[in-house]
């Protein structure tokens, strides 16, 4: 399928399901869904650097807070359209993906994890000390009055802008995976060393992913302060991003689109259940035990038990 | 393409006084060589006296505390210290790493189209594609098969194809022997004599297997603790050095 008619599809879908879901009662219910979007997106942009380039990022938080603040702060500044916070945001957060990989471009392995360990924990102590942002306190965001386009809620809104950011990110995950620049990642996954020798440019291409990923991240957070009303800097930058944003491409399998997407559906999904029958404490634990589970029995995801089935298939017919 | 387009090119390889090393440990000390057009020289020595650092120096990936490295391709020198990789394999310099280091997850094919990954090796792409299979069959037949599962002398065949992917004057080969069964090793070495003939490569090959690497080479170096202390001008010079058959051949 070629990437136009992949976008349009994606898109129709996306349109269906915003349509769809206003017959939906239940206000709650975009709450969660706003969550799992919110995932889709994180883990989308995740993989684009730890799936296809091979690089493991641990400082997803940090990305993510970087949209979630670039918009409290624009917000605050001039009231700006959403629009506008969601173009800006993701440019910053790409913006600080470049500066990662220029700083960490020799790094490889577990030192690269650190290193953007500490990026998450740099800027976390730079929010929390910077007064006009809400500093260590937190800040407010009244959310709008009016809602545009005439939806019912103002999550209502905001789900259906989380829908089509969602489609977004994933059609750019399509192209970049089918592309050059695609294969020159999984290069560099594989063996960085004979990808350089081959004439693959590696830096370059390195830089794109970090940028495009972190880019990724920043736009996931960029609607996050209209949607919870109150950001403090523990809860922007919370470990499960960072959590969640890695088992679910591992649950999902990590070379493909559509891996990241099947494991932040499922995964996010089943934590929404559970904080609203059990408890949200349950829900790291279950990460951690999905987690293993997999590690151990399927390394290659969901996606890879296609793969194999598919392989079977194919060899008995 | 015919061949006799591909081997218009004249190369030849220019190593003076090169010192490197990583952080403290130097490695190289005061190493010049010359690679003349159209010849095949082979870098002699055991483990860990710097062949594989030499040619890293050559590429870019490893940065030259002293001296020059000089490419000159069709007449028009480079100088290629502090050249970044890409760079110097768009000039038409290829390794063949140490170790096959292939793209384990990828097809065979996807493995030699990355090989053409520089920009004036991606608009022949199916030429030389085409060609690659022709000096390889066997690559042709397992196109599709994940690089990873092949035997050792298969994946060194894919690490030759791939680099010839890139349409390289100057070809460098870092240890084609390590890790291979003995027929496998005699192989491969004959094969990059075939090649280098075919298509009047220019070739500086790293290799401890004293033995296989003089059937093709012109001349030799032998470089013990990062020095070269040997030049030997012709096959007969090398074989009867006395410092080759303590090395080499426990005399």
């Amino acid at each position: 399928m070629s990437n136009a008619r992949f976008a349009t599809i994606a898109l129709l879908a996306g349109v269906l399901l915003i349509v769809g879901a206003q017959w939906i009662q239940n206000d709650y219910f975009f709450n969660a869904a706003y969550t799992v979007l919110m995932y889709v997106i994180l883990s989308t942009a995740w993989n684009i650097l730890g799936g296809y380039t091979g690089y493991v990022n641990f400082g997803t938080a940090g990305f993510f807070a970087l949209g979630v603040y670039s918009s409290i702060v624009l917000w605050k500044a001039f009231h700006p359209p959403l629009a506008v916070m969601i173009v800006v945001g993701t440019l910053v957060a790409a913006l600080a993906g470049v500066g990662l990989g220029y700083l960490t471009m020799r790094l490889r392995g577990h030192f690269f994890a650190i290193a953007t360990l500490a990026l998450a924990i740099m800027l976390f102590t730079f929010v929390t000390n910077w007064d006009y942002a809400g500093g260590a306190r937190g800040a407010y965001v009244i959310v709008p009055r009016e809602v545009p386009f005439g939806f019912a809620r103002y999550i209502r809104y905001l789900f259906s802008v989380m829908v089509l950011l969602s489609v977004a990110s994933i059609v750019v995950a399509r192209v970049v995976e089918r592309s050059r620049l695609g294969r020159g990642l999984a290069a560099i996954r594989d063996d960085e060393l004979a990808a350089e020798c081959a004439g693959v440019p590696t830096l370059k291409l390195k830089l794109i992913s970090t940028a495009l990923s972190g880019g990724m991240m920043g736009l996931a957070g960029t609607t996050f302060p209209f949607f919870i009303s109150f950001v403090e800097p523990v809860g922007a930058f919370d470990l499960r991003y960072a959590v969640n944003a890695i088992a679910m491409p591992v649950i999902g399998g990590m070379t493909t689109w559509l891996g990241p997407l099947i494991g932040a559906v499922l995964l996010g999904t089943v934590q929404q259940l559970v904080q609203v029958t059990i408890s949200s404490a349950w829900n790291l634990l279950i990460v951690g035990l999905l987690l293993v589970g997999f590690v151990t029995m399927a390394p290659e995801g969901i996606m890879g038990w296609v793969f194999a089935w598919r392989r079977r298939r194919a060899r008995r017919s | 393409m015919s061949n006799s387009e591909r081997a218009s090119h004249a190369a030849s390889l220019a190593i003076k006084d090169v010192c490197a090393g990583y952080g403290a440990v130097q490695v190289l000390r005061n190493v010049s060589l010359d690679v003349a057009n159209a010849q095949t020289v082979a870098l002699l020595g055991t483990n860990g006296n710097g062949k594989s650092t030499l040619m890293k120096c050559i590429m870019g990936m490893v940065r030259p505390s002293a001296g020059s490295i000089i490419a000159t391709l069709d007449g028009v020198d480079h100088d290629l210290v502090g050249m970044p990789t890409e760079k110097i394999v768009d000039l038409g310099i290829t390794l063949v790493p140490e170790g096959r280091r292939l793209f384990p997850r990828l097809t065979v094919e996807e493995n030699l189209l990355l090989g053409a990954y520089r920009p004036a090796a991606r608009s022949r792409i199916a030429d030389n594609l085409a060609f690659c299979f022709e000096a390889f069959p066997r690559l042709a037949e397992r196109r599709n098969q994940l690089a990873g599962s092949m035997s050792g002398g298969e994946q060194q065949m894919v690490a030759l194809a791939r680099a010839l992917m890139t349409v390289p004057k100057i070809l460098l080969i870092d240890e084609p022997s390590v890790g291979l069964a003995p027929i496998f090793v005699s192989r491969t070495i004959e094969k990059i004599g075939e090649l280098k003939e075919r298509y009047k490569l220019t070739v500086l090959m790293a290799e401890q297997n004293f033995n296989q690497a003089i059937r093709i080479a012109d001349c030799g170096h032998v470089i013990v603790h990062g020095h070269l202390e040997f030049h030997g001008r012709t096959r007969a010079e090398l074989s009867d050095n006395e410092m080759v058959k303590k090395l080499y051949l426990g005399a």
